[in-house]
């Protein structure tokens, strides 16, 4: 088997040489468009210690979203956000350190067509996409033309996938493999599902690469916790409630901090 | 007990409606755009609905629910006065004379029988006017399973009786309060829901939508539609094939049932879709609710809402197979005004003694105004599918007549 190293994109270069530290990574996810100052959250989540920043282009049909990134969705588009205006936004910020992947579903995608998608992804700097709506068996159309672009494909894993199907999965995503803690839709819990383990010891198994895990994680007791099975987070209703009732970048900056110090702790225990 | 069976022998496919292509597709539209908490679940109806199918037992079952319970087969009716005002000969598919008064029961007992056989305590559904969500609540009191409907609150607003009917059979009714708070977010609220679901619970998507194998299993379940009228226009007309179907397109689950029968024959195909929801007619390739297919959007992708005085033609997509037979030309989309299918449902009661559904009136609205301006030549003969009853419009029929 060649060193991994070698064939991974940035995102994967950036994340690994992040873990290999023995850090735990952190990436926060933001709505694009949810305010008219909405890329200072993303300078606010770099300077938190974020690992990699999430930048969700919203959808009228967010159908693995919860209510809190539903409405953020619809304040988002309310306001006129489009994936035109969200690309334009990010072009002319400066390079935060940090890489942007871009989450969306995959009617956004076709729209524009896989090609020009991902030439616009690239050209406003970003380096790897997520599409849950996009399993691995049609994912053909999108994986070649992304690879060619620069762009890394994340795709996702969840506690139903059975074992063969992992190991595809873990093999074919680019970046980090994002593994659903649980059977749900995206949202703040109280607690880490019990699925979220078993699952990502099970991508363990067939895979070497980064494995961060979302849904639900909104705590930095949670964070912790996941941290003991994972490489790292995914944080994104707990982010954008914030958002929504008012929060501004120095709050999410200040919220953020505290699940890195709880991420940063766990990374001193001995595992 | 096999020989007693109403069912034809499956037809090969090409542009005649038989299976789909590998991994779902019709032409390039179909497929399984599912998140992949739910991959495993549409791969498991998969497996047991095609095992299910090719069980004779099944198939008796299924067949005798429908006969006993449902009350088919349904009559083909002449519809002489209305007949003779259009100068073509039209005939109806009484749909609205089922159990529930719509199609939509065809399709819920089959998926139930099927819940049931892959052992799901639960049927979840979406619902737009209420008559699949009544389906679903009258086939699991029928079948000793728990129902969930979720329906858009706008819905709930204008489709009271169903609401009704549904919680009195012992449904629980969901209001979905985002969107355009009708079918579309119904539909995107029960895949949310299911997703947290999928152990106990089986998905009874109501149309011809959704994900591999949906389009095509709901078919399959509405073909009873098709191969019954195939039969009875083979008794009835001196032709034998109508020169003309005709169905209201929503998602497009009983035109879907009633083109499955006549895909094969020399037969035209028309679609009738609402004005505000003409996915087939105006639609872009899209991927919604876990299938590529053609839906309304706006210049930046984002999915619009339809607008229809039916709420069950209120949304902005259509089954795959519909884009597939349209891009082949073996089926046509056509639209019709929400005032044109008002002006259909009050002629077709007072010609004929029949109230419609509102979607269903969509369907007579075309065959009107062809019959009018020569699109539909005189003397033809027409089969048009009348989906569902209009009990449940009676309350927006009494605000505009």
């Amino acid at each position: 088997m060649t060193d991994p190293t070698l064939t991974a994109g940035a995102v994967e270069r950036h994340l690994r040489a992040r873990r290999d530290t023995g850090r735990g990574l952190l990436m926060p996810y933001v709505t694009a468009g949810i305010t008219p100052g909405w890329t200072d959250y993303l300078r606010a989540f770099a300077a938190a210690g974020a690992d990699a920043i999430e930048v969700g282009l919203p959808f009228s049909d967010p159908t693995l979203d919860g209510v809190t990134i539903q409405q953020a969705s619809e304040t988002a588009l309310a306001r006129g956000a489009s994936t035109r205006r969200i690309l334009a936004d990010l072009s002319g910020m400066p390079d935060l350190g940090v890489p942007l992947v871009v989450s969306t579903y995959y009617n956004l995608v076709l729209h524009d067509g896989p090609e020009t998608f991902c030439a616009a992804l690239r050209r406003a700097g970003v380096g790897g996409l997520i599409v849950p709506d996009l399993p691995v068996h049609e994912a053909d159309e999108l994986t070649d033309v992304a690879a060619a672009t620069g762009i890394e494909l994340v795709l996702l894993a969840s506690p139903a996938t059975p074992q063969p199907r992992l190991a595809e999965i873990s093999c074919r995503s680019r970046g980090f493999v994002y593994a659903v803690s649980l059977m749900g839709t995206t949202g703040e819990r109280t607690a880490l599902a019990a699925s979220a383990a078993e699952l990502t010891e099970r991508i363990r198994r067939v895979t070497d690469r980064p494995v961060l895990l979302g849904f639900g994680i909104s705590t930095p007791d949670q964070a912790r916790e996941a941290r003991r099975h994972a490489d790292g987070v995914v944080v994104g209703a707990a982010v954008m409630r914030r958002v929504l009732d008012g929060a501004g970048p120095d709050d999410l900056r200040a919220f953020l901090a505290t699940l890195r110090q709880a991420l940063d702790q766990e990374c001193d225990q001995p595992r | 007990m096999r020989e007693a069976l109403p069912w034809r022998e499956p037809v090969p496919l090409d542009a005649t409606m038989g299976e789909p292509r590998a991994r779902g597709r019709f032409g390039e539209y179909g497929g399984r755009y599912a998140p992949e908490s739910l991959v495993e679940a549409c791969r498991e109806v998969d497996e047991a609905f095609r095992e299910a199918w090719a069980d004779p037992g099944f198939r008796g079952a299924l067949a005798r629910l429908l006969a006993v319970h449902v009350g088919r087969p349904t009559p083909l009716t002449p519809v002489h006065r209305l007949s003779e005002a259009l100068g073509v000969q039209l005939y109806l598919k009484r749909e609205d004379l089922t159990h529930t008064g719509s199609h939509k029961i065809n399709n819920v007992l089959g998926q139930a029988l099927l819940a049931i056989r892959m052992g799901r305590r639960r049927l979840i559904a979406e619902t737009g006017a209420g008559q699949h969500g009544v389906a679903t609540a009258t086939a699991a009191a029928l079948l000793g399973l728990e129902a969930t409907v979720f329906m858009g609150e706008r819905d709930i607003e204008r489709q009271a009786l169903n609401v009704f009917r549904m919680r009195m059979l012992g449904a629980e009714v969901v209001p979905v309060t985002t969107g355009s708070r009708t079918l579309k977010d119904a539909t995107s609220e029960a895949m949310r829901h299911w997703v947290g679901a999928t152990g106990d619970s089986h998905y009874c998507i109501g149309s011809v939508v959704g994900p591999d194998p949906y389009p095509w299993m709901v078919r399959e379940f509405q073909r009873i539609i098709g191969d019954e009228a195939r039969g009875q226009c083979a008794a009835e007309l001196r032709t034998g094939v109508p020169d003309y179907v005709v169905a209201c397109v929503g998602g497009g689950s009983n035109a879907a049932g009633t083109f499955a029968g006549f895909a094969d024959t020399p037969a035209r195909l028309v679609g009738v879709e609402a004005e505000g929801g003409a996915g087939a007619a105006r639609g872009r390739l899209g991927v919604l609710h876990g299938c590529r297919s053609l839906f309304l959007q706006d210049d930046d992708g984002q999915i619009t809402q339809a607008h229809s005085i039916a709420a069950g033609l209120d949304y902005p997509g259509v089954g795959p197979e519909h884009a597939h037979l349209r891009d082949l030309g073996r089926a046509r989309y056509v639209t019709v005004t929400d005032d044109e299918a008002v002006g259909a449902a009050v002629r077709l009661a007072r010609t004929e003694g029949i109230v419609p559904a509102l979607e269903s009136a969509h369907a007579l609205a075309w065959v009107i105004r062809a019959a009018g301006d020569g699109d539909l030549p005189a003397g033809s003969t027409v089969l048009m599918t009348l989906s569902g009853r209009g009990d449940k419009d009676v309350s927006t029929l009494k605000e505009l007549l």
